[in-house]
């Protein structure tokens, strides 16, 4: 059974910047099932358990992190690994927007960031400031829902793991 | 009545660019498309309400109730009377000034909101972030910018938070929600130790100022004073400071019980040093990073919008004799100004009789013209649920004092016994557990000679209609609080709490008065403190030298009468 | 105070447009407590708030709870204070809310 809900809930991208239907190249394996051929997401308990294996098999590996998981609990090996999926288990619950950027700015983290669980279109726009590139998502969300929702809001005022220019800096551009 | 020809005087302080008001434009835009994406179904009420909240919708009682941002307390004339115009289309002619400086509105229909968050854009307002578990209004002290206490006006400082933490991507869905406060004098107008956050504009030996942060203040079931975190932060480093402190709060609380998803709950289970050495950690990084750094320009450049204004010279220093009433009211209302032949005039919405922050919307366009006529076009809303003119000239007290007196908010009681902070209670509120506003209203009538409320002097009474604190209750010199007994209202006493700079936890004094005894233990508690004070103590300090048995027992003397002799 | 033992019920809920208070009639909604529906018993209570709870998703209302009643000199009075403040409007303001006939009839 799949870690992350749903394995036929499509995956969105952002690749070149633009959000798009993606095709999940990873398999997301229980902690009890045996490992398939090819890229696999596992949780953080069996990546601990298992990770000599795992990192030897020379194909991608991904670690999905529960909402309370704090990502240097991946130690060094976050280097290593080319998909780290952050748990909302409920969309209130927003651990999860500090675990991305902290991937992003103090872990270096440069593989794919991924939403899983519960959180609304409303929120995959600081999702993606934060440093989420992807999203798996119920069917009522398109490209064009993810277009809409990075473009609702024009500018922004603070600084974040997307490298955005702020307000201040279109002011002082001015 | 002044000439309505009049521009409205526009007051120093914060102006949007373009930025800012595409910001505040879209957002409400946004809002508006959630509106109707809920009508439609398209969000459930589960996944609406954050939402909602966020834009300062809740429901309440009896329907909507609309919280509107007032950033640090400030408005312009204009503004007030688009606050008149809302009260009077959308609603049923009147206002609430809450405690933490913002305007509420109570029978909202969900419907309007677009419309009338177009209407505070086209002002300069906003309902950003007044609910929900996000960073709320940044409050300051109601004196800023007037008062010769501070040691620069803690508003620039204030603006600059306002738009850090507009829509912070990380921090829009933290444990709960974050209140944050900004003070530069010794004496605390603000509460800063009951913040989430607060920060203190301080010199240090050298002479350089800087800011004092401290944290994990709070209200609510479980009250806690802040503690310091950072004596000293550089001006340019304090919004990196600001974020890690957030940082480690929206990483490290609970997640699992509500009530205990408050800051002042992390720091007080890991203990202040450790937060202090988790913070630093981030702050330390952030500093690397240089991305949050403040720049000296930006910091200038902000603090331009607040520059004092031209104030007129060789106006005369002394106050006008104007009759006791007038006199009265000076005695009170009026403090001392920054600059010569200027004063601060407060109006105290506290009437006896009257619901306390209440303002109905003739009463709010009155005040506009006072603004124009008497205040440079500004107002500045207090957290005790009053108003306050921050640049009038001492020649025109006496006019000011004769048009207050005509929209009946002349009473001559800021900081006495009458002048209660009560929240909006079960006559409103979805969470309360009882009514406040009604003892509120009979406490004032209680002690309203004003002879009386002298002899009693400083006394702060404060309440709550439940254990959320709204009313500041564990706050209050005398704090009461509303509980539900098996369906019925019942109150408890708190004696000896302060939102001062000698910021304390009120202690409670034991079991519940009915509704019908409550007024009278309070007096008997202050009939104590006459009695047993000693020279100049005001019930704080009685009640601090004597402690809380005296006082418990009289204000149960009843019961214990009746258990003697029963 | 006496709990009430009496078991009688019955349903209230916001409108979700004006978020004006609802009381549950049927299989409907009427604005005056006086003229909503009694549930005499558990389960007759229970049923309302499930059949209520179903039609959530017609987006018409949100908040759907039973609260307690008792029958006062032949008229139905909440137990508790919340709701007779909810079913009549705020204490210190008279002139507003249902008791002061600001409600609508549909």
């Amino acid at each position: 059974m799949s870690l992350t809900g749903n394995s036929f809930m499509p995956l969105i991208r952002v690749e070149g910047g633009k959000p798009r239907i993606a095709t999940d190249a990873y398999a997301a394996v229980a902690d009890d099932a045996a490992l398939p051929e090819g890229a696999v997401l596992v949780s953080l308990a069996r990546f601990r358990k298992e990770r000599e294996q795992l990192l030897a098999r020379n194909t991608p590996v991904g670690v999905t992190l529960q909402a309370g998981e704090n990502p240097e609990l991946l130690g060094d090996d976050v280097s290593r690994l080319s998909l780290v999926a952050l748990e909302f288990p409920k969309f209130r619950d927003g651990r999860a927007f500090s675990w991305a950027r902290m991937l992003r700015t103090r872990l270096g983290f440069t593989g794919e960031i991924r939403a899983v669980g519960d959180f609304l279109y409303d929120q995959v726009n600081y999702q993606h400031r934060v440093g989420f590139d992807a999203w798996l998502v119920p069917d009522s969300f398109t490209p064009e829902t993810f277009e809409r929702a990075f473009h609702e809001m024009t500018n922004v005022y603070q600084p974040s793991s997307d490298g955005r220019k702020t307000i201040r800096d279109l002011r002082a551009a001015r | 009545m002044p000439d309505k020809a009049l521009e409205p005087v526009q007051p120093r302080m914060y102006r949007y660019d373009e930025f800012d008001a595409r910001f505040v434009g879209e957002r409400v835009e946004q809002f508006a498309s959630q509106v109707e994406r809920r009508l439609k179904g398209e969000l459930t009420e589960d996944q609406f309400k954050p939402l909602r909240l966020m834009n300062g919708l809740y429901l309440q009682l009896h329907a909507y109730m609309l919280r509107i941002a007032v950033p640090y307390g400030t408005l312009s004339s204009r503004q007030v009377r688009k606050l008149a115009h809302i009260a009077r289309t959308y609603d049923k002619n009147f206002g609430h000034f809450t405690t933490r400086t913002n305007m509420q509105f109570n029978w909202i229909r969900l419907v309007d909101v677009p419309a009338i968050q177009r209407e505070l854009a086209s002002v300069e307002m906003h309902c950003i972030q007044t609910s929900g578990n996000c960073v709320r209004n940044t409050t300051a002290d109601q004196f800023a910018g007037a008062t010769d206490e501070e040691i620069e006006d803690p508003r620039p400082l204030c603006e600059i938070i306002r738009q850090w933490s507009s829509l912070h991507p990380e921090f829009v869905f933290l444990a709960r929600k974050f209140k944050i406060a900004v003070g530069a004098c010794a004496k605390d107008r603000a509460a800063l130790q009951w913040h989430d956050m607060a920060v203190q504009v301080v010199k240090n030996a050298q002479g350089r100022i800087g800011y004092l942060v401290m944290a994990g203040g709070g209200m609510g079931r479980t009250p806690y004073v802040a503690h310091v975190m950072n004596e000293f932060v550089e001006r340019e480093d304090i919004l990196a400071y600001l974020e890690a402190v957030l940082r480690v709060y929206n990483q490290d609380s609970r997640r699992d019980n509500i009530h205990k998803q408050r800051i002042k709950i992390l720091i007080n289970t890991i203990g202040p040093e450790e937060m202090r050495r988790r913070v630093d950690r981030e702050f330390q990084e952030l500093k690397r990073m240089g991305t949050l750094q403040l720049p000296r320009e930006e910091l200038a450049r902000i603090a331009a919008y607040f520059a004092p204004p031209e104030f007129e010279t060789g106006l005369p220093d002394a106050i006008p004799d104007a009759g006791p009433d007038f006199a009265d009211w000076v005695k009170t209302n009026v403090s001392k100004h920054k600059a010569p032949g200027y004063a601060i005039a407060t109006i105290t919405l506290k009437t006896p009789g009257q619901v306390p922050g209440d303002c109905s919307s003739e009463q709010m366009d009155a005040i506009a013209d006072i603004m124009d006529e008497f205040s440079l076009g500004e107002v500045r809303v207090t957290h005790e649920q009053n108003l306050t003119l921050p640049h009038v000239r001492k020649k025109d007290l006496p006019a000011i004092h004769a048009r207050l007196k005509a929209l009946d908010f002349a009473a001559p009681n800021a900081g006495l016994i009458t002048d209660i902070i009560a929240c909006p209670g079960l006559d409103y509120c979805d969470l309360a557990n009882a009514r406040s506003i009604p003892i509120a209203q009979k406490i004032a009538r209680r002690f309203e000679n004003l002879d009386r409320q002298h002899q009693i002097g400083e006394l702060k009474i404060k309440m709550s209609g439940c254990i959320n604190a709204c009313g500041h209750h564990h706050a209050g010199h005398i704090g009461i609080l509303g509980v539900d007994k098996k369906g019925v209202e019942f109150y408890q006493l708190l004696l000896g709490g302060s939102g001062a700079e000698d910021a304390a936890i009120g202690a409670i004094m034991g079991p519940g008065f009915g509704e019908h005894e409550i007024v009278d233990a309070v007096e008997r508690v202050v009939n104590l403190y006459i009695r047993e004070r000693k020279d100049g103590e005001r019930f704080l300090d009685t009640y601090r030298r004597i402690g809380m048995e005296p006082f418990k027992n009289v204000a149960y003397r009843e019961q214990l009468y009746a258990a003697h002799t029963g | 105070m006496a709990k009430d033992l009496s078991g009688l019920q019955m349903l209230t809920a916001n409108r979700l447009r004006s978020g004006d208070v609802l009381y549950r009639k049927g299989g409907g909604w009427v604005p005056l407590l006086k003229d909503g529906e009694v549930y005499r018993d558990k389960d007759a209570a229970e049923a309302a708030l499930a059949a209520a709870t179903a039609e959530l998703a017609r987006n018409e209302f949100v908040a759907p709870y039973l609260f307690d009643v008792r029958e006062v000199d032949g008229r139905i009075r909440p137990v508790k204070e919340r709701e007779i403040i909810r079913a009549a409007g705020p204490t210190v303001h008279p002139h507003t809310g249902k008791q002061a006939g600001q409600y609508h009839a549909g």
